[in-house]
């Protein structure tokens, strides 16, 4: 009887050991209560959040923050999923991904956090200094294929273009090209640094990338006159100039909202500049006619629907390229 | 015990040998699940000879003939470098090296079968290519002709190894008989031990083809990535896997692009499964006509 007694207790006493083990286990696996924050997407934006969150971890020892490439498409997949917090993309979310997400459940919500050129290069032997957006088009499409028409030396260009799935190919196609379809023979490459490094090795060479991503090796060359620059990117009188995004499940809040603070306030945007990217703002006045919170306010139902009704491609318009997505314009 | 311990031991290595059967009926099945969906709403024929791969646009076209063509005229000129310097070198190890050639030589082959591919794909890119590109005077370096010349030396230790083990399995009474009669060395080797080692050096140059099929890095790399059908060798290619590759990682999940990638997948996985077949026909055809099968 004692004996039995003596097990039952036992048996009760290690059942509220595990008990009491197991409770802080559980409340750890939470995601709400854990503070890692995991964000993945465009090999674009990576630099910009990744420097931004050993900063943010620096300064906030109880953040944990991962950060991962992968690619746009990768990481509004992983938004949709739920295997990510914060999605970045060197393009805006498609219809059909805003789709894919509603019917998860997860309302994608846009944030601006830097500007980013797409600049031309040429090989630095070339002299040709400036291209019109026109003979760009042209060059690509194949209309012409020596600079000789170009008033440059008698040699064949040599078209390199990036894979038809990178955000900056698909920036480069909406911004220069117009939809038109490159070139079939043109070289594909799958990073900004074998851009840099072929048209550094190849004469006849002509490649575009991300401004942040010019190499001393190559020469830039202005686009209608206007050179590639930090004020011509942020005010947008440079052509081939972008948004780059974050992305999130709903409106940021928590840990996430923190994050995102840090990255398009004053502190974020000196990084963002660092990475030689072009930040919001300059001088602490935000350029063109965005003006708000450092979140952009982009209702996601309204951007849902226009979206849903095919009108959400093309918006990206010289000179002021976050006016349209403000919710006072699309309702 | 002991027996309970056998038997332990045996479900252990039984349960390890059908663990890669597993994985590759999962990898099939994948292949086959995602694929599917592009199979069913695209002719395959006009897929698989389609000249234009333009997988973004609207409407999307997935012409994979370029990507087809550019595999073939890839492995094809890497065979032309890895077979004679791949066979040569085997040859040379067995039959004429002295011992301390042969204990420099070995390891060296073996080192080269080591390195990453990446680091062949380095290679190609900032030595190779640019030297080509000023030696033709040619408009890029990053061509057909450069991608073959970097992927044949990846795949030549790979043949020299297996031919060398080929050649060495030849039985010696071949070789004595054959000097007996009063055949040269030379002789000997291409009339008797070449023959006689026949289904070992056809098997190892499959596998070199094998590996030179599906290679990536190298191919992303190098061959410049123009998706059309090459012209001449000094044209830039886009092989399957590099299209994969450079692809896949930033398409829409479920989108027809992603599941076009698998169908390049599955062509790739036949590709590779006919060499395979092949290489095991002829291995078996050359033993039975040496009277060495079973």
């Amino acid at each position: 009887m004692q004996v039995r007694n003596a097990g039952c207790f036992t048996r009760i006493f290690s059942c509220l050991l595990f008990l009491l083990v197991l409770v802080p286990v559980v409340s750890c696996s939470d995601p709400e209560a854990r503070n890692t924050l995991t964000i993945k997407g465009s090999t674009t934006v990576l630099p910009v959040v990744q420097i931004g969150a050993e900063v943010f971890m620096d300064r906030n020892p109880w953040a944990v923050i991962s950060v991962q490439g992968g690619g746009s498409g990768v990481g509004i997949a992983s938004l949709i999923d739920r295997t990510t917090r914060i999605a970045t993309s060197s393009r805006e979310i498609k219809a059909e991904e805003i789709e894919r997400a509603k019917a998860a459940g997860v309302h994608p919500y846009e944030i601006v956090v830097a500007m980013d050129g797409i600049a031309v290069t040429v090989n630095p032997s070339n002299p040709v200094d400036n291209l019109t957006t026109e003979q760009i088009r042209d060059i690509y499409t194949g209309k012409v294929s020596n600079w000789q028409e170009l008033g440059g030396r008698d040699r064949e260009i040599v078209v390199i273009s990036r894979d038809t799935s990178s955000g900056t190919f698909e920036a480069f196609e909406k911004l220069a090209l117009e939809g038109r379809k490159v070139r079939p023979d043109a070289l594909v490459t799958a990073s900004n640094q074998v851009v840099n490094t072929t048209v550094a090795q190849t004469p006849g060479a002509i490649g575009y990338l991300g401004y942040g991503y010019i190499s001393g090796r190559v020469k830039a060359v202005g686009v209608d006159g206007v050179r590639p620059s930090g004020e011509t990117i942020r005010t947008g009188s440079y052509p081939l100039s972008r948004p780059l995004y974050l992305y999130t499940d709903g409106k940021p809040a928590g840990e996430v909202k923190r994050y995102i603070d840090f990255l398009t306030r004053e502190e974020g945007q000196r990084l963002v500049q660092e990475q030689g990217f072009i930040p919001l703002r300059q001088g602490g006045r935000y350029s063109g006619q965005w003006h708000g919170p450092s979140l952009q306010a982009a209702g996601d139902h309204a951007r849902l629907s226009k979206c849903l009704d095919g009108k959400c491609n093309g918006h990206l318009r010289r000179g002021r390229p976050l006016i349209e997505k403000r919710p006072r314009r699309v309702s | 015990m002991r027996h309970f311990r056998e038997t332990i031991y045996k479900r252990v290595f039984t349960i390890l040998a059908f663990a890669s059967l597993l994985f590759l009926t999962g990898i099939v099945l994948t292949l086959f699940v995602e694929a599917y969906p592009f199979l069913v709403s695209h002719d395959i024929s006009r897929t698989l000879f389609g000249l234009y791969w333009y997988p973004t646009y609207d409407p999307p076209e997935f012409g994979m003939l370029p990507l087809i063509t550019a595999s073939f005229v890839v492995t094809l000129g890497a065979m032309v470098v890895c077979i004679p310097i791949g066979v040569g070198t085997a040859l040379f190890l067995h039959e004429l090296a002295s011992a301390s050639q042969r204990a420099v030589l070995k390891p060296l082959i073996e080192i080269l079968a080591g390195i990453p591919s990446i680091i062949f794909g380095f290679f190609g890119m900032i030595i190779v290519a640019p030297f080509i590109q000023g030696l033709l005077d040619i408009p890029v370096g990053l061509n057909a002709f450069t991608a073959s010349l970097v992927l044949g030396i990846m795949a030549t230790p790979t043949v020299a190894s297996l031919t060398e083990d080929a050649v060495s399995f030849v039985p010696r009474s071949f070789r004595e008989a054959s000097l007996a009669l009063g055949a040269t060395r030379w002789q000997t080797l291409i009339r008797v031990v070449m023959p006689a080692a026949g289904s070992g050096i056809s098997t190892a140059i499959i596998l070199g083809i094998g590996r030179a099929v599906g290679e990536t890095m190298v191919v992303l790399m190098v061959a410049g990535g123009a998706a059309v059908i090459p012209g001449s060798v000094f044209d830039p290619v886009r092989p399957m896997t590099a299209t994969i590759a450079a692809e896949m990682g930033e398409t829409v999940m479920g989108s027809p692009h992603y599941n076009a990638l698998f169908a390049i997948g599955l062509t790739l996985f036949f590709i590779t499964l006919a060499i395979n077949i092949v290489a095991e026909i002829i291995s078996r055809r050359f033993r039975l006509k040496l009277g060495l099968g079973r």
